[in-house]
């Protein structure tokens, strides 16, 4: 049913691009924006500010001009915040800010079946079915819906790329990591967004 | 027909008692008597004084769990967030955590810790049993086989793990102090900064008073010839030497205020003030209470300072230049428990008085508030922190794990410092001596370093784990 859902919602991006190549979408000032466009727009842009981050701060500074590292205790180590802790931090802030906005209600978070923390393994059955999806089948998505403590949840996973060697070889070489072989184009996980929905 | 009760003695001292028990309750309601009559049993000595005020806890009910937690989160949330604390709020209110929110309610603090039970009250204000981490780390040994034998209720045992602030007791923090010596090459606390850093404080008075060094009072003749010894005095204190005139402190809407009062500390000093309230010496006027009175502590206290209010005052003299006099004096002026008393027995206080003399170097004497009010490096906005004071004495107890990083590592080694914190003894008496007590972290540390050795393949020296 999920990969049924999922086929179909991916023809879904595919149109509005094509749409939007040919003419730009105009949405009416008061349109809804469904669940799960919301969620690949979020998507979009969390995806984006970590690559922009992981390239042009993490993997310039760390690897190109060599003058810091990246630690996971950056403080201690006066090092620069890893990728995955700039997109965890992130998270975070926004939940807190989301406090006071009843409308904006979502949560997003790191999560892989080879996890360094163990708290990040994956623990719904979404999450862990969204996961194998999107290792198995590169360049999907996969999306769904679950109830969480009485909630029902829209929930969306998107594979996370090992793109940049920092990501391969950190992963591969923590004292923590149940996998040493990650290669550059692996996904080494997958980002999960969650957004409440109406029974 | 005239009714006659059969009970007529039974029907006046009903009526008698209902009149007083609606007096009562007007005077307890109207808080002229006091509130403490009407708990349910006594608080810890963490809030005991500010047993006064119920509303500071109970300010819109007394059993809705989200009421009080907003009340806890007034003086606690500062601390409750990442890195301070290792198990946050933000945690759990994900929803994928729901499941185990249901095993334990993490989402508020009266969970482990609630007031009005002694009974059940523990070490650090806890109310649950201590074996409480087995609710979602039950599979621990499989990540960390070296637990495997370990019981549940062992996690917090000193040296190991606390649930919110664990910032000086984590795997790669042990390692990394593994070869620590006992007292490092070369021990000494940071300076403070507050002096360098005055231009980029936004809320500080710059306009009334530029940092300049003065050179005469600015009060009226009469003041000055009234008071010319402290006006003498003055002239060399700090407080001159950065532009705070008399009138600064004293002048208040144009009147001349004889006795300034904290409000006027504040000007300058708000964020000492916000730590000072959040602390024991001055949480009452958090609570919108006096300030606390030597003899409400329920700590060992000099009598003959039992009537001593404390306030900014209490410990600082804003005309005087020795700024070190809060840093033993007062404190030894009250506190009167044998941990104080000796002190002046103590390898630190030789340091100190050492520092006083000027055979040693500045930051090298170890004070009371070298470890009870330590110097931290302080986020004094998002953008702006700066190393100061800490005068949230409470942030470096309970337990005294936390005061290994602001303190005792200045000075000391990992395994030293969580040894000697580990001896009730060497509290009693000071740190003379050494510590027996055997701290079994450093050794699983060892092993694990070890481990991470042998398995380690070429080095990346770019990342530190």
């Amino acid at each position: 049913m999920n990969k049924k859902l999922s086929t179909k919602m991916r023809l879904i991006p595919g149109s509005l691009l094509a749409a939007t190549l040919v003419s730009p979408v105009v949405l009416a000032s008061d349109a809804t924006v469904p669940v799960k466009t919301m969620a690949d727009a979020l998507h979009l842009v969390l995806d984006s500010d970590r690559t922009v981050y992981t390239q042009k701060i993490v993997n310039r500074l760390v690897k190109k001009e060599k003058v810091i590292k990246a630690s996971e205790h950056f403080e201690d180590n006066k090092a620069l915040v890893l990728p995955a802790q700039m997109f965890r931090f992130g998270s975070e802030l926004a939940m807190k800010r989301a406090e006071t906005m009843p409308d904006v209600q979502f949560t997003y978070s790191l999560q892989s079946m080879w996890p360094i923390n163990k708290q990040n393994a994956p623990k719904t059955d979404a999450e862990k079915e969204g996961l194998k999806y999107v290792a198995d089948n590169k360049g999907q998505n996969f999306y769904t819906t679950e109830k969480l403590g009485g909630v029902n949840y829209f929930t969306a996973v998107y594979a996370d790329t090992g793109v940049a060697p920092v990501c391969i070889s950190c992963h591969n070489k923590h004292p923590d990591t149940p996998k040493k072989d990650f290669k550059i184009g692996d996904v080494m996980g997958g980002v999960v967004i969650r957004i409440p929905v109406e029974s | 027909m005239k009714l006659k009760s059969p009970n007529k003695h039974l029907w006046w001292i009903w009526s008698l008692l209902s009149i007083f028990l609606a007096l009562f309750l007007y005077l307890v309601l109207t808080q002229e008597v006091e509130s403490e009559i009407l708990m349910p049993g006594p608080l810890t000595d963490g809030h005991h004084q500010i047993a006064e005020n119920c509303e500071v806890c109970h300010s819109e009910s007394f059993n809705d769990k989200d009421e009080l937690q907003k009340s806890c989160l007034k003086c606690h949330g500062d601390v409750r967030i990442k890195p301070l604390d290792s198990h946050p709020v933000s945690k759990f209110k994900d929803p994928r955590n729901a499941d185990r929110l249901e095993k334990i309610d993490a989402l508020h603090c009266v969970t482990c810790h609630r007031e009005h039970k002694p009974k059940l009250t523990g070490e650090n204000g806890l109310t649950q049993p201590k074996d409480f981490c087995i609710h979602c780390h039950e599979d621990v040994a499989e990540e960390r086989p070296s637990h495997k034998d370990m019981e549940f209720k062992t996690c917090a045992n000193a040296g190991c793990h606390n649930f919110h602030n664990n910032r000086a007791l984590y795997t790669d923090f042990l390692i990394k102090h593994l070869d620590d010596k006992s007292t490092l090459d070369n021990p000494k606390v940071p300076e403070k900064e507050f002096g360098l850093i005055l231009d980029q404080l936004a809320d500080y008075p710059h306009e009334r008073y530029p940092v300049q060094a003065l050179k005469e009072p600015d009060a009226t003749n009469e003041i000055v010839n009234k008071y010319p010894e402290i006006v003498v005095e003055s002239l060399k204190s700090k407080h001159f030497k950065k532009g705070v005139n008399c009138n600064a402190c004293h002048l208040n809407n144009d009147l001349w205020i004889n006795k300034p009062g904290m409000e006027s500390c504040q000007q300058c000093h708000q964020t000492e003030m916000d730590r000072f309230t959040l602390g024991k010496h001055g949480m009452r006027l958090n609570a919108e209470l006096d300030p606390v009175q030597v003899e409400q502590a329920r700590l060992p206290m000099i009598d003959k300072a039992n009537h001593q209010q404390v306030n900014c005052n209490s410990c600082h003299r804003p005309h005087s230049d020795d700024v070190q006099e809060a840093a033993v004096d007062s404190c030894l002026n009250c506190h009167d428990d044998d941990h104080s008393k000796n002190y002046k027995k103590s390898k630190h206080f030789d340091l100190w008085k050492k520092e006083l003399d000027g055979t040693l170097p500045k930051g090298s004497g170890v004070s009371c508030a070298t470890c009870h009010m330590p110097r931290i490096n302080y986020d004094v906005s998002d953008w702006v922190s700066r190393i100061m004071v800490d005068h949230n004495q409470s942030n470096s107890l309970s337990p005294n794990s936390k005061m290994i990083r602001p303190a005792c590592l200045h000075c000391h080694g990992l395994e030293f410092s969580i040894s000697s914190l580990n001896s009730e003894k060497l509290i009693k008496n000071n740190f003379i001596g050494r510590s027996q007590a055997h701290v079994i972290t450093m050794k699983l540390a060892k092993d694990e370093k070890e481990k991470r050795e042998q398995s380690s393949s070429e080095d990346d020296d770019m990342f530190v784990f």
